[in-house]
């Protein structure tokens, strides 16, 4: 009811509260989420060397906050892991 | 049978305290044995809110390094014989406890009473860590503001990585007038940025200041709008179905003139 008056053309303060912590927060949340990176590193090395030899020094991995485009809007995890050598399978 | 909680908050000064006092003593007036754990090391304050300062004289340390009997260092409350406070150290600094301890002194407690509140400190550290060792549930108060949303965020987060159930949330300071001018944030907003359950909204009054300034927690106080929120936020605690309160009802002069004639 209290809608008229209402002004359109500059966002309430309110809606610019909500709009930044919803920029913010993922930021934060991600970095919040280094210690669990730390953990699935440590799973995924001890996976992957069941099947190829790899160096631990060369594992690279890391959450990828979203691009902003149509392309990727969500969070991505990225590893990179270079394979010394493939293990022989019996 | 008996439940430990732990208000917590993440930044300082949203009503961690207030809120502390205003559910112990609204679980108490409902005949329920309960104790508050000022566990905010160095900087005593839920003893003055409870209006028990100058009662204390043995505190947590004291308990968790054996100077004293954990009996001797329980404070009756004035009003309610069923309501205890185990104050806070004021000289000592929050290494002076441990994770550990925290949990032996929760067990302990549990043995003689129903409900035990848990005053967190502001932050992150070690203070938090200890504060929500020996919880069951954790309560996460905040204020419609940008910052002690993020903080509330970041403490969330800690509490869902602990061995915690996902905590509850208390919105305190609502300010209806603001609110409904678009400058303040909804609980809507609010529970929907954090992804967390509502145990209840405080609106923004004077009669909290009034009531630690004397000592008394508002929940006593049967013509205080927050005491009213604080009776409603124990009784769901209980178990109760309570419907949230509605700020908005009363507000207004148009709507004071329609209440008038529709008496």
């Amino acid at each position: 009811m209290l809608g008229f008056g209402k002004k359109n053309q500059s966002p309430s303060s309110r809606d610019m509260a909500v709009g930044r912590l919803k920029m913010v927060l993922p930021a934060d949340r991600v970095d919040g989420a280094s210690q669990m990176l730390e953990m699935m590193k440590k799973d995924m090395l001890e996976v992957i060397r069941k099947y190829v030899e790899i160096d631990e020094n060369d594992f690279d991995i890391q959450i990828c906050p979203p691009s902003g485009g149509n392309d990727s809007p969500d969070s991505r995890i990225k590893a990179d892991i270079p394979i010394k050598n493939v293990r022989r399978r019996r | 049978m008996s439940e430990v909680f732990v208000i917590t908050s993440g930044k300082g000064g949203v009503g961690k305290t207030t809120t502390t006092a205003n559910i112990g003593t609204g679980l108490a007036s409902h005949s329920k044995k309960v104790v508050m754990v000022d566990a905010d090391i160095g900087l005593r304050n839920l003893d003055v809110v409870m209006g028990l300062e100058n009662r204390i004289v043995f505190d947590l340390v004291d308990v968790v390094e054996g100077n004293c009997r954990l009996k001797q260092a329980l404070i009756r409350d004035k009003t309610f014989s069923n309501l205890f406070l185990l104050p806070t150290a004021q000289t000592k600094d929050k290494s002076a406890v441990s994770p550990e301890q925290m949990r032996k002194l929760c067990a302990q407690l549990r043995e003689d009473f129903d409900y035990i509140l848990i005053d967190c400190p502001a932050g992150i550290e070690q203070g938090f860590k200890n504060a929500i060792a020996g919880a069951d549930k954790a309560i996460v108060v905040t204020t419609p503001e940008i910052s002690a949303v993020r903080d509330a965020d970041r403490i969330i987060g800690m509490i869902e990585a602990s061995e915690l159930p996902p905590p509850l949330m208390i919105l305190n300071r609502i300010k209806p007038e603001m609110v409904l001018r678009g400058d303040m944030m909804t609980l809507e907003d609010v529970s929907e940025i954090l992804a967390i359950d509502v145990l209840g909204i405080v609106p923004d009054d004077e009669s909290i200041i009034i009531s630690s300034n004397k000592g008394e927690p508002c929940v006593l106080d049967s013509k205080s709008l927050a005491g009213q929120a604080y009776r409603d936020i124990t009784r769901r605690i209980l178990g109760e179905s309570v419907p949230l309160m509605d700020l908005y009802k009363s507000d207004g002069f148009l709507n004071k003139i329609k209440n008038f004639f529709s008496r």
